[in-house]
Formats: C-alpha cells, sequence, structure tokens
C-alpha cells in the first residue's frame, strides 16, 4: 500500500491535506532535496512537486526518472504556472524521438 | 581498421557469417521494438499533454480560490482547519508490460468512501472560497493520479527507446558493415591463396616434368640436328 507526497512551498500545497494526499511544506531548496530523499526511499509512490522546485531540484529528479516508483510530477504552484511540467514531457519527446515533435506548433 | 585483426581462416569466416545472420535478425527485431515502442509513446505523450493540461487548468483555478480564502480568514483558522484532514488516499500499484517495459498501473482507494469527508472542518469559521479550492481540487484528483501514471509511463518508454535506438543504430551502421567488410577480407584473401597455390603446383609440375623429359635438353639437340 504506497501513499502520495505533495512538496513545496506551503501555500501551494495546503489544499491538498485535506484530499488526503501528505503534504510536506518545505521553504529552501536544501530542505527540499533532503525531503525527497526521504520521500522518495519510502512508501510514496507519486511525489508532486511544485514546479518552482522542481526547478530548483531537477539534477535530484532526474536521478527518479527511469526507476518504477517513485513518479515525481511537477504541479503549478500558487505563484503561476512556469511551463516546467510541460517542458518535462516535452524532454521526453526529445529523448525518445530525437527531436521535439509534439510541442514545437505552439512555438 | 578491425579487418586487419581477423584471421583469413575458413572457421574464422563461418563463425562470422553466423554471427552476421544473428545480428541481421536482431537488428530487425529491435527495429520493429523501436517502432511499436514509439508509437505507444507517441499516443501516450499525447495523452499526458492534453491530461497535463487540464490539470494544471483546475489547480490554478484550486489555487485562485485558495488564495482568497486565505486572504478573508487568518492563518490560524486556516491552519486549524486543514490540520486534520478526515480523508486518506492509498495507492496500489500494478505494472503493465508494453514491449517488456514495465509501466505502472495506479489504483487508489479512499479510507472513507464518503465524497464529502473531504472537508475536515466545520463550515461556520472559514471562507466559502476554501470550500470551493478543496472542492476542485478533489474533482481534478483522478486526473492528477492518471497524469502521474501516464507521466511516469512516458519517462520509461522514452528511456526503453533510446536504448533500443542505440541498439538498432550500433547494428545497422558498425556491427553489421564491420562484419560484411571482415568476410569480404577473408574471402579475398582465401581466394588470394587458392591461387597462388594454384599457380604454385603448375610451376611445381612444369619443373618435375622437366626433370623426367629434359624437355629444354631435346629441344637443343632436335634444334641442332635441324
Amino acid at each position: 500500500m504506497y501513499k502520495i507526497a505533495v512538496l513545496g512551498d506551503r501555500d501551494s500545497i495546503y489544499g491538498f491535506a485535506a484530499l488526503g494526499l501528505e503534504t510536506f511544506p518545505v521553504s529552501t531548496p536544501e530542505a527540499g532535496a533532503k525531503m525527497l530523499k526521504r520521500l522518495a526511499s519510502g512508501e510514496y509512490a507519486v511525489i508532486y512537486i511544485t514546479e518552482a522546485l522542481q526547478a530548483k531540484l531537477e539534477k535530484e529528479i532526474d536521478a527518479y526518472r527511469s526507476s518504477e516508483t517513485p513518479a515525481i510530477i511537477p504541479i503549478p504552484g500558487v505563484a503561476g504556472n512556469t511551463g516546467m511540467g510541460i517542458m518535462n514531457v516535452r524532454k521526453s519527446v526529445e529523448q525518445a524521438v530525437g527531436s521535439d515533435i509534439i510541442f514545437n506548433e505552439n512555438r | 581498421m578491425a579487418t586487419a585483426h581477423v584471421n583469413p581462416t575458413r572457421m574464422e569466416l563461418t563463425r562470422l557469417k553466423k554471427k552476421l545472420v544473428v545480428a541481421r535478425r536482431g537488428h530487425k527485431l529491435l527495429k520493429d521494438k523501436r517502432d511499436e515502442l514509439m508509437r505507444q509513446f507517441l499516443e501516450l505523450v499525447r495523452q499526458n499533454k492534453t491530461l497535463r493540461e487540464e490539470v494544471e487548468k483546475g489547480i490554478l483555478e484550486a489555487n485562485k480560490k485558495f488564495v482568497l480564502a486565505r486572504a478573508v480568514t487568518t492563518d490560524e483558522v486556516l491552519n486549524v482547519a486543514l490540520m486534520a484532514p478526515k480523508q486518506e488516499v492509498y495507492l496500489e500499484i500494478g505494472s503493465r508490460n508494453v514491449m517488456s517495459v514495465d509501466i505502472p498501473v495506479f489504483h487508489y482507494k479512499t479510507k472513507t468512501p464518503d465524497a464529502n469527508d473531504i472537508y475536515s472542518y466545520g463550515f461556520a469559521f472559514t471562507s466559502s472560497d476554501l470550500d470551493d479550492s478543496v472542492k476542485y481540487l478533489s474533482d481534478i484528483l483522478p486526473d492528477m493520479l492518471k497524469l502521474a501514471e501516464i507521466e511516469k509511463s512516458c519517462q520509461l518508454l522514452a528511456a526503453e527507446i533510446e536504448k533500443t535506438r542505440r541498439r538498432v543504430n550500433a547494428l545497422e551502421h558498425v556491427m553489421i558493415p564491420q562484419m560484411e567488410e571482415s568476410i569480404k577480407f577473408i574471402v579475398m584473401k582465401l581466394d588470394e591463396n587458392e591461387r597462388s597455390s594454384q599457380v604454385r603446383l603448375m610451376k611445381v609440375k612444369d619443373m618435375m616434368l622437366e626433370q623426367a623429359h629434359h624437355y629444354s635438353e631435346h629441344d637443343h639437340v632436335y634444334g641442332d640436328v635441324m
């Protein structure tokens, strides 16, 4: 039985607590990296992470790209959508196809 | 060049020919695998894109409401309201095999079956915006989980496609041409050897006939007579 974690700044993730997801508010990237490591080695299969934090922890997150769990999914924070989430999908496409063929129409 | 290290023997030739057949078959299989993976991947990635757009829109709406709720309620009240959630979400992970890539399938379960259990507070002291915010989030939760599943699948497939593509290219552009060249080299060398031994034999035969019959001396003698 796995659980779902939400990681990011407090304002962005607080609402998820009501749904029964576990929220882990962090304020600095260092704390975020530490927390991410703890969550990833634990019982969390899905970790939602705010885009702002994801942008700073790219290296740490990439380490989990090829393992089956956890799935680390960026979500927009309270500060708005930075486009990092869709960038992440674009990265997958580029890795697989060699060039971006899905998203280039909106450039 | 690699061909310089090949022993030009018949044994090596058969070995290489067998290897080439295997390499060709492997190449064809891997190419098929790559094509199929690519088809599945593109399908998934399109789904991923639309789902993500939906989820991001939903979260944006929820966040808007949440900001409003924060504006009219004090931090303490908000903290207390969300401190003890009634609902809990559990995940069970199955897996699906797509062309030898295990991609996750999530089934989620909530602790209580009542959909209204997302409101972990009395409605008296909080803004209705908070209710809206929580409602929006709970509405997109299934989509968010689906997104997590699909996005992870995309990442795993992308990694596998990259690996497969490398293998296909290595076989197609390096291994197979190299083996073909080696085979050609051995065939040429063997042919050359055969020709040279043929010539040697002819020469030896000439010499032996010469020794037995002394043609050149006879020629000389007859020549004298005539």
